[in-house]
């Protein structure tokens, strides 16, 4: 856009630029223009912080997600100590009917939005151990969002997880509002 | 000294209550009633011949509709000094699935005895501290008892704490953004 260009464009008319789907700028303008949706929701995948929450060997694989050499922090995923500053609990490993309370009571603790990624097999079904301790799948008591399979996944598994969960973020609308 | 020469020493000086000296692959057990427990394994203890001095493990077994009496206590010895081992059974029965303890002998045994109360049920009498180990503590029933429900549904066994859970769930997901 040139805006010097004498006479053909009015200095105080706007001239809307699509740089991508939904979201406008104005040139020379420091304002960008789109649906408050996009931005909670870009606001919110960029910077997911799960809860470090390792219940089985599952949560070694998820350690090592975060370490250098797969470095989920180019994701903007870095994990918290505390459930309070968590926006997404990786359920990893499996969930054993004495531990599942205190699973939800750390889910209780998290701030909205929250999201809940069950990794590996036990998260999901409870594998092969359909036994008298086990929960059978953390969706028994937890709404989950995204589930890996794996036994245990591999941290490229666990990075689609997330991935797929910052797109399910992206496609949300009105979550912002206190009436959704 | 050899582990079967133990075992026969061990029934000379008990005859009537050691039962049987079972020999698989050279390992060597002697089964034994669950009376003189403390005095057998008090001897084992502290004869210097045998200084059975580290207790490497203790377990119990379910042989429902195999055996009567249907509980056993495993006590899995070895000797530092000497470098054998010696396996006990001491048989329990299921109407009073009662043993003493030997937390007096080795310290070690307490969180074994702990365990094999937990899953079997079996007492150990004179044990210092006989909670539950594992699993939690209003659980009812003892879950690897052979008559214990072999999958994750309890049905009516179900642990309290984990119903509430469900229960609560149930509640709390009418406020789940979905």
């Amino acid at each position: 856009m040139d805006h010097t260009n004498n006479g053909k464009t009015e200095p105080n008319e706007f001239q809307l630029t699509e740089i991508e789907q939904g979201i406008k700028i104005i040139p020379g303008v420091n304002a960008v223009i789109a649906a408050l949706d996009k931005v909670v929701n870009w606001s919110r995948y960029s910077s997911l912080w799960p809860m470090t929450f390792g219940l089985a060997c599952c949560g070694i694989e998820m350690m090592t997600s975060g370490s250098s050499h797969y470095d989920l922090d180019r994701f903007g995923i870095i994990f918290r100590g505390s459930p309070r500053q968590s926006d997404c609990l990786i359920i990893a490993g499996t969930v054993t009917k004495k531990m599942a309370p205190i699973v939800r009571r750390v889910y209780d603790q998290m701030p909205e939005p929250r999201y809940v990624i069950a990794m590996g097999s036990c998260a999901c079904t409870g594998n092969v151990y359909d036994t008298y301790s086990t929960v059978l799948g953390a969706d028994k008591f937890l709404p989950v969002d995204v589930y890996i399979p794996g036994c245990p996944p591999r941290p490229e598994a666990l990075m689609d997880g997330l991935i797929k969960l910052q797109q399910k973020i992206a496609s949300e609308s009105f979550r912002w509002s206190q009436w959704r | 000294m050899t582990p079967h020469s133990i075992a026969e020493q061990i029934r000379d000086k008990f005859p009537e209550d050691v039962l049987e000296i079972v020999e698989f692959r050279s390992q060597v057990a002697i089964v034994i009633k669950k009376e003189r427990l403390k005095e057998i394994m008090s001897l084992l203890h502290m004869h210097s011949d045998y200084s059975f001095d580290y207790l490497v493990d203790l377990c119990g077994v379910d042989y429902m509709n195999k055996k009567s009496p249907r509980f056993e206590v495993v006590y899995h010895l070895f000797s530092i000094k000497h470098r054998h081992f010696l396996r006990v059974r001491v048989q329990v029965d299921e109407d009073n699935p009662t043993v003493d303890t030997v937390t007096d002998i080795w310290k070690g045994a307490d969180w074994h005895e702990r365990e094999c109360f937990d899953m079997y049920g079996i007492r150990f009498e004179g044990h210092p501290d006989l909670r539950r180990i594992l699993m939690p503590e209003d659980w009812e029933g003892h879950p690897l008892r052979k008559d214990y429900p072999l999958k994750s549904d309890l049905g009516d066994l179900e642990w309290k704490g984990y119903r509430d859970l469900i229960e609560f769930s149930e509640k709390a997901r009418q406020y789940e953004v979905r």
